[in-house]
């Protein structure tokens, strides 16, 4: 199953290679992994999509838990969350096919962020499914370059991770 | 007080009360050496290789519980440490290990003895540090020492450059220190406990199952007193040997591939077990799919990453081994519930059973001399007390089961890594932290051979160890293997051109003897043994074609042990088993 695990890290320079050098030495899948700074300078936060068992996940989170560098770790998909995606897509787009190509980031509720003769480069934010729905509907022969940012994502409610 | 880098590191040593650091200069360090020059309060063993500083430290702590100390210079100071640094990993040691790194100026530019120290050790540690800021050595060496010896144990590397030694400012070294991440638990969930008590009490064919981590937590006492409160047999893994005496009517031996077949075979069929700071090694279960297929499975583990790993738990228990297992026996103190003494006993009848199989037999010879005999012989001439150290093989195995240890940290050996040439090293470092006792390393003629150097450590410190090599010019348990699995196709595993290691000791300054002759074996240990102020060096040519029984293939379930062959070369196990 598909799981959102949100991290706050020592904002130090081993700390990714760490979690990063976890998953490749147990075998586990990262699907994707963002990190930026926090409000507190001493913090990262870090969101892991990842993959894998009942079992697997527990160990994954298990092993993270254990690393000095993680301060405290959430899976957002044990409860409600809300998780979002940045999409930068540059697609060649000429003559009728522009204004078809406009339309349909419209309906994904994208927007065309850079125009020139031959191109259209849009942004479009949503889960990842959503990504991957637009992704599909736009003709693979358009597609020039695809720049996803990775999930990143917030608990529901009162649920907040932090210390 | 204004100190440098250098010298901060040495006080820090000394405000952690440390006795001894294992180490080898170079020129990274000779700022760190340079401060230690000048002092008296704390030891510097040199090594004859960094490899042997790590394994040193190590036996160290495994002998004593404090955390073993290294000091290694850049580069290839470091790279020869990490196999030491990984074998404490594995086997969840307590040790700091001080590298020394080129100046932070040139990091990154591929300089002379430069590698990414942080980088190549981040797999085998605990955790582990870059200095890049004389203000925060001192609280990095406090956090070091206390990330190693808390939890579940384990090295951490601090890695501290050039320059960094070098700084001065003024010293002060912290009195407590919180790691906001880092906060193990010791004390168990109570409600576990209670149900863990009721399980116990409610068991028909119950067994407890103890590892390394008993050992670590010192808890002994109290497995020693449940294991007698309950009545229940118990069995050590290898890294948790001693923790129950051998000659415990309760202790089955040792469990696992080379286990007893009345351990394993009380593992297959007990319906609750409880284990405690063991890990379900793949050594130890066997096919996972094959383990204990009727048992309720308590685990108790200072490590929660240990509980679930590779056997579904029933009741997990996160804390100390010391302390959860006494808090079990306070529960068990005032629990109404009794136990079902008639399945206890029926239970404990099946295991006298197994127990008369007598799987540790073996037939004795008046012609060669049998490893297992020297190794008894070896428990006869120490009264069963000495410290052993192992290196990795068959010869490990035979010490594990045949040595009878009955005190916790007496048996030291790598059993995680597995790493060749552990055992001269640790020696040093158990011979150091117990100056009085009887150390005797049970080496084979290929393990003792990696770390031989320290032949040279052990003269300049006058360590009186005692090596018995069991001697039979294979590397013994590859032979076996091949034996058993690879059709007798010995591929080099027979290793020519050996030295006379009589010669060899006593061109290192040694005295040593070679014994051919069974009817040799316990006087040479006896006359061996009775020189108190030497190392003396043993070499017992064995039999070249024996074999460590019981055994369990890799893969196989705890119900399929292999046994000695019967005379008639038939396995009588498999018979029965069929």
């Amino acid at each position: 199953m598909r799981r959102i695990l949100s991290l706050l890290v020592e904002n130090e320079p081993g700390a990714l290679s760490r979690i990063a050098g976890l998953f490749s030495a147990r075998g586990y899948n990262i699907e994707s992994l963002t990190v930026a700074p926090t409000d507190d300078d001493s913090l990262s936060r870090m969101t892991i999509v990842t993959h894998g068992s009942e079992q697997i996940i527990e160990q994954i989170t298990k092993q993270l838990n254990k690393l000095i560098d993680v301060v405290r770790l959430m899976d957002l998909t044990e409860g409600r969350h809300i998780e979002r995606e940045l999409l930068l897509l540059k697609v060649a787009a000429q003559g009728a096919e522009r204004e078809e190509i406009k339309r349909l980031v419209d309906i994904f509720r994208g927007r065309i962020i850079d125009v020139d003769g031959e191109t259209y480069t849009i942004e479009l934010t949503g889960p990842g499914d959503k990504l991957d729905a637009f992704l599909d509907a736009m003709p693979p022969a358009d597609i020039l370059e695809v720049v996803r940012s990775g999930v990143s994502g917030v608990a529901r409610g009162e649920r907040a991770l932090r210390l | 007080m204004e100190l440098t880098g250098a010298q901060i590191v040495v006080q820090s040593l000394k405000n952690e009360g440390v006795e001894l650091v294992f180490g080898y200069p170079g020129g990274a360090a000779l700022h760190i050496y340079d401060a230690f020059y000048s002092q008296e309060d704390v030891r510097h063993i040199l090594v004859r290789h960094e490899q042997a500083a790590a394994h040193a430290a190590d036996g160290y702590a495994r002998a004593t519980g404090k955390t073993g100390v290294v000091l290694v210079t850049s580069g290839p100071g470091v790279t020869n440490t990490v196999t030491g640094i990984a074998t404490a990993y594995m086997d969840s040691i307590p040790m700091v290990v001080l590298t020394a790194q080129v100046p932070t100026s040139l990091i990154g530019d591929d300089a002379f003895q430069e590698v990414d120290t942080v980088g190549i050790t981040r797999p085998c540690v605990k955790h582990n540090f870059l200095v890049k800021d004389v203000g925060s050595l001192a609280e990095t060496i406090k956090k070091a020492f206390f990330i190693a010896n808390s939890g579940r144990p384990g090295p951490v590397v601090v890695d501290i450059p050039k320059d960094v030694t070098a700084q001065t400012i003024r010293y002060s070294y912290p009195e407590d220190i919180r790691i906001r991440s880092y906060a193990p638990v010791r004390k168990a969930h109570a409600k576990q406990i209670s149900r863990a008590a009721t399980l116990l009490l409610k068991a028909r064919r119950p067994i407890i199952y103890t590892g390394g981590g008993v050992v670590l937590s010192g808890a002994a006492k109290q497995l020693t007193a449940l294991v007698e409160h309950l009545g229940h047999p118990c069995t050590n893994t290898l890294m948790g040997l001693g923790a129950l005496a051998s000659d415990h009517p309760r202790f089955l031996g040792m469990l696992g591939m080379h286990g007893t077949y009345e351990a394993n075979m009380a593992m297959y069929e007990c319906d609750v077990m409880l284990a405690v700071g063991a890990r379900f090694d793949d050594r130890v279960t066997g096919d996972p799919k094959k383990f204990s297929p009727q048992a309720t499975i308590i685990h108790i583990d200072i490590d929660p990453a240990s509980i679930g790993k590779n056997v579904q738990v029933e009741v997990p228990i996160v804390g100390d081994a010391a302390v959860a297992l006494k808090q079990l026996l306070e529960v068990l103190a005032q629990s109404s519930t009794t136990q079902d003494e008639e399945s206890l006993s029926k239970w404990w009848d099946q295991i006298e059973s197994w127990r008369s199989r007598d799987s540790l037999g073996y037939d004795s010879s008046d012609e060669v001399i049998k490893p297992q005999f020297v190794v008894q012989k070896l428990h006869e001439v120490t009264l069963g007390d000495a410290f052993v150290t192992s290196d990795v093989g068959q010869h490990q195995m035979w010490a594990a089961q045949y040595y009878g240890f009955n005190k916790p940290r007496r048996w030291i050996n790598s059993g995680g890594l597995g790493t060749m040439g552990f055992g001269l090293p640790a020696a040093m470092g158990v011979q150091l932290a117990h100056p009085e006792a009887v150390v005797a390393c049970v080496t084979g003629e290929a393990s003792i051979i990696m770390c031989i150097q320290e032949l040279s450590t052990c003269k300049q410190y006058d360590l009186p160890i005692k090596i018995v090599n069991l001697n039979n010019r294979y590397m013994g348990m590859v032979r076996q293997w091949q034996e058993f699995f690879y059709d007798r196709r010995y591929s080099h595993s027979y290793m020519d051109s050996l030295p006379d290691f009589v010669d060899l000791a006593s061109s290192f300054g040694h005295t040593g003897i070679r014994v051919e002759k069974p009817g040799d074996v316990e006087g040479a240990l006896r006359d061996a043994f009775a020189q108190k102020d030497r190392l003396f060096f043993l070499d017992f040519v064995t039999d070249q074609t024996e074999n460590v029984y019981p055994m369990i293939s890799a893969g196989a379930g705890h119900n399929e042990m292999v046994l000695k062959p019967l005379p008639d070369g038939s396995a009588p196990m498999e018979r029965e088993l069929a």
